[in-house]
C-alpha cells in the first residue's frame, strides 16, 4: 500500500508538478558551431556572439522572467560529429530549439534529425539547399549565394557590361557560386566568356588571368575565400589587368584588405551590411541593430564583429522573439518563427513565410568598393 | 593579346614558380644524398621560413633584413632539434621508419605553428615594392627577381661547398659509402646533422622569398613540399643542376597546363610527371643509371 502511495506521488510529481516547476526552469537552447577545425573562422565568432546575446538577455531578466540556458557543442566542422551532437542536444539536453551549425555540409547532415524530432533549427550556413525545399522546422539566417550574384549582375547591367569572365575556387563555396553565376547569367543578359577555376591552395593564378586578359571579357568575377582571392588581386595587378575585378562576399572582411594590400584598391564586392554599418543612411532599418551588434562585439571580444557572428545574432534574436510571442514549446517556436515579418537583423531584414524559410531579399547585400584600404558604399 | 604573348607570360610565370620548386627540391636532395633519408618535413621548413619572418616583421617590428636572418636562424634550430631528437635516436634506421618519422615530425611542426600563430593566412610586403616590371607584353614583380637571385646564389654556394670544402667533400663521401667514410675518420653522424642544417636553412629561404607572392599560413608546407619533392625526383635527387631543371620544368608545365588546357589539371600535371618518372626513369631524366652524383 505504501508502495502504491509512493508511486502515486511520484506520478503526480511527474505529471502535475513538473510543468508548474518548469515555468521557473530555464529555457534550453542548443547551439552547434564549428568552433575549431577548418571552418573555425565561422564557428568562433558565431559561438562568441550567441553566448553574448544570451548573456545579455539573462542580464535583462531573461525571456518573460525565465532565464535562457545556451548549451553549445563544437562540431569541428565535421558532419559526423554534428549528427551525433544534434541527437545529444535533442535526446539528452532536451533543448527547445537549436542554433547552427556553421557550414552547409553539417546542416544538410542533421536536417532530418531536427525535422523528425520536431525541434526548430536555425542554421547559420548559406547553402540554398537548406531551405529549398522548405522543411517545417528548418530555418536559416545566412544569405543565399544567389542574392550576392544578383547584386553583381545588376551592377554590371547598369554599367552596360555584358561579357564576364568567372574564376572560381574548386571547393564547395566556389562551385556553389559558379552554379549561381551560370544559372543567373541569362536573366541579366550576361555572357560568360571565360569559365575557369583554381585550387584552394594555389599560389599563382597568372596563367588563368593571362587567359582572361586575352579574351573578350569586360569584367572578372572571382568567387572564393581567403587567401586565393588576395593572390588573384595581386596577380591581376602584376599583369596590369585593366578589367574591373569583382569578388564574392566570401572575402568581405578586413583580412582581405590586409592580405591583398595595394592590389585590393578598386575591387568591388557584395557584402552584408555589417561591414559598412556606420556608412549606412539613417533611414536604413537595419542600422540600429547593426550598430548595437558592432559595439557589443567590440566591447566583449576586442575584435570587429563580422557577418559570420551576425548570423548567430540573427538566429538567437529570432528565437527570442518567437519565444516571447508563443512560449518555448518547440512546435510553437517554429510556428512563431514562420510568422516573423520585417525583423531588421544583421544579415538583412527577415520575413519568413510558410514557403520561405530563408527570409531575405537581395537588399541583404550592398555593393562595396575598396578605396584607400577601406570600404566605400557603391551607389 | 595574341597567343604568343600569352605563352611568354605562361613561361615567365612558370619559370618563377619553378625556381621556388627547385630551391625546395634542393633541400630534399641534400639530405637524401648525405643520409639516404627523404625528409618529408622539408615543406615545414619552408612554412617556418615564411611564418617566422611574418612574426618578426609584424609582432616584433624588426627591419626586414633582421627578420630574414632571424627566420633562417630559428628554422635552422628547428632543423637541428629535429635531427637530434627524432632522427638520431632511432635504433634501426630503415627507410620506412625514417619516412614515417619525418612525416610525423612534419605534422608536429605544423600543429605547433598552428597553435603559436593561429590558422589565419598572413601577408608579407614585397622586399622591394610591388610595382610590376614590364617585359614586352609580359610582366614580373620585383619579388620574382629576388627569387631568381637567391635561388642562383644558393645553387652556386652549394656547388662550391660540396666540391671545394673539406666538409662538403666529407658529406659527399658519406653519400657514396657511409661505412668507408667512417673508416677514414669522417664523423658520419656529424655530417647528417650538417645536412639538416643546410637544408633547413635553404627551406626557410625558399619560405621567405615566396611569402610576399603567395602569402603564408601554417599549412602551406604540404603542397610546396610535395612540389619540391617532385622537382627533386625529376632531377634524379641530384643536389646540383638536375633538381634545378626539374623544378623549372615542373613550374613551366604547370603554368602551360593551367593556361592552355585547364587549371583543373594544374596539380595533376605535377603528379603525372612524378609517376611517369618513377615508372620509366627512376634515376631521374638527367642522370645515367650507373653514375653517382651528389
Amino acid at each position: 500500500m505504501k508502495r502504491i502511495a509512493l508511486l502515486a506521488i511520484a506520478l503526480l510529481l511527474v505529471a502535475g508538478l513538473v510543468p508548474a516547476l518548469a515555468a521557473q526552469a530555464p529555457i534550453r537552447i542548443g547551439a552547434l558551431f564549428a568552433i575549431t577545425g577548418p571552418a573555425s573562422f565561422l564557428g568562433e565568432p558565431e559561438r562568441n556572439t550567441a553566448q553574448m546575446v544570451v548573456d545579455e538577455i539573462n542580464a535583462k531578466g531573461g525571456i518573460k522572467g525565465r532565464k535562457v540556458e545556451l548549451i553549445t557543442y563544437d562540431t569541428q566542422g565535421d558532419a559526423t560529429k554534428a549528427k551525433q551532437l544534434v541527437n545529444k542536444l535533442i535526446k539528452n539536453d532536451k533543448v527547445s530549439a537549436i542554433v547552427g551549425p556553421s557550414t552547409t555540409g553539417e546542416t544538410m547532415a542533421i536536417l532530418d534529425d531536427a525535422e523528425k524530432a520536431g525541434i526548430p533549427l536555425i542554421s547559420c550556413a548559406a547553402g540554398s539547399k537548406i531551405t529549398d525545399p522548405v522543411r517545417k522546422f528548418v530555418f536559416k539566417t545566412a544569405q543565399n549565394d544567389s542574392l550576392a550574384v544578383a547584386r553583381i549582375y545588376e551592377y554590371l547591367k547598369k554599367k552596360k557590361m555584358t561579357r564576364v569572365a568567372v574564376l572560381t575556387v574548386s571547393d564547395g563555396f566556389g562551385s556553389s557560386g559558379r552554379e549561381q553565376l551560370k544559372a543567373q547569367a541569362a536573366n541579366f543578359g550576361m555572357q560568360i566568356v571565360v569559365d575557369d577555376t583554381y585550387a584552394p591552395k594555389d599560389t599563382d593564378m597568372t596563367a588563368q588571368l593571362t587567359k582572361i586578359r586575352g579574351s573578350q571579357a569586360q569584367a572578372v568575377i572571382c568567387w572564393g575565400t581567403n587567401p586565393g582571392p588576395a593572390v588573384i588581386a595581386k596577380n591581376a595587378r602584376q599583369l596590369g589587368l585593366k578589367l574591373p575585378l569583382f569578388m564574392s562576399h566570401g572575402v568581405s572582411s578586413r583580412k582581405f584588405i590586409d592580405l591583398a594590400g595595394d592590389a585590393a584598391e578598386g575591387i568591388i564586392l557584395p557584402s552584408g551590411k555589417v561591414l559598412v554599418a556606420d556608412l549606412l543612411p539613417k533611414k536604413d532599418k537595419q542600422k540600429q541593430s547593426l550598430m548595437a551588434f558592432v559595439k557589443d562585439y567590440q566591447g566583449h571580444f576586442k575584435a570587429e564583429g563580422d557577418h559570420f557572428g551576425g548570423h548567430a545574432w540573427d538566429a538567437t534574436m529570432l528565437l527570442r522573439q518567437a519565444i516571447e510571442r508563443g512560449g518555448d514549446a518547440p512546435a510553437a517556436i517554429a510556428a512563431e518563427l514562420e510568422k516573423t515579418r520585417n525583423f531588421a537583423g544583421i544579415g538583412g531584414t527577415f520575413s519568413f513565410s510558410p514557403r520561405d524559410h530563408a527570409g531575405l531579399t537581395k537588399d541583404a547585400f550592398v555593393l562595396v568598393e575598396i578605396k584607400n584600404k577601406d570600404w566605400v558604399l557603391v551607389k | 593579346m595574341n597567343l604568343s604573348d600569352q605563352i611568354i607570360q605562361f613561361l615567365l610565370s612558370g619559370f618563377a614558380t619553378g625556381a621556388i620548386y627547385a630551391l625546395i627540391g634542393l633541400g630534399f636532395s641534400i639530405i637524401y644524398n648525405s643520409t639516404g633519408i627523404i625528409n618529408f618535413a622539408q615543406g615545414e621548413f619552408v612554412m617556418l621560413g615564411g611564418m617566422v619572418t611574418m612574426f618578426f616583421l609584424t609582432s616584433l617590428h624588426l627591419p626586414l633584413p633582421a627578420a630574414l636572418v632571424g627566420a633562417v636562424a630559428i628554422t635552422t634550430v628547428v632543423g637541428v632539434l629535429f635531427e637530434r631528437l627524432a632522427i638520431r635516436p632511432i635504433r634501426k634506421p630503415t627507410p620506412l621508419n625514417l619516412v614515417i618519422i619525418t612525416i610525423g615530425g612534419s605534422i608536429l611542426i605544423r600543429g605547433l605553428a598552428m597553435l603559436v600563430w593561429g590558422k589565419d593566412t598572413h601577408a608579407i610586403p614585397g622586399f622591394s615594392g610591388e610595382e610590376p616590371i614590364q617585359l614586352g607584353n609580359a610582366s614580373l614583380l620585383p619579388q620574382h627577381l629576388w627569387i631568381f637571385g637567391i635561388t642562383t646564389l644558393v645553387i652556386i654556394v652549394s656547388k662550391v661547398f660540396f666540391n671545394y670544402t673539406i666538409s662538403g667533400k666529407a658529406m659527399r663521401a658519406c653519400a657514396f659509402n657511409p661505412r668507408a667514410a667512417s673508416l677514414i675518420g669522417i664523423d658520419v653522424r656529424r655530417m647528417v646533422l650538417f645536412s639538416f642544417i643546410i637544408s633547413s636553412a635553404m627551406g626557410s629561404m625558399a619560405g621567405f622569398i615566396i611569402a610576399p607572392l603567395t602569402m603564408t599560413s601554417y599549412d602551406v608546407g604540404i603542397m610546396l613540399g610535395l612540389k619540391g619533392f617532385c622537382a627533386a625526383i625529376i632531377g634524379g635527387m641530384s643536389s646540383g643542376l638536375g633538381t634545378v631543371f626539374g623544378g623549372i620544368i615542373l613550374g613551366i608545365l604547370e603554368s602551360l597546363g593551367a593556361g592552355l588546357i585547364s587549371s583543373g589539371y594544374k596539380d595533376a600535371v605535377a603528379f603525372v610527371i612524378l609517376l611517369l618518372i618513377l615508372f620509366i626513369r627512376p634515376q631521374g631524366i638527367f642522370k645515367r643509371a650507373d653514375s653517382e652524383r651528389v
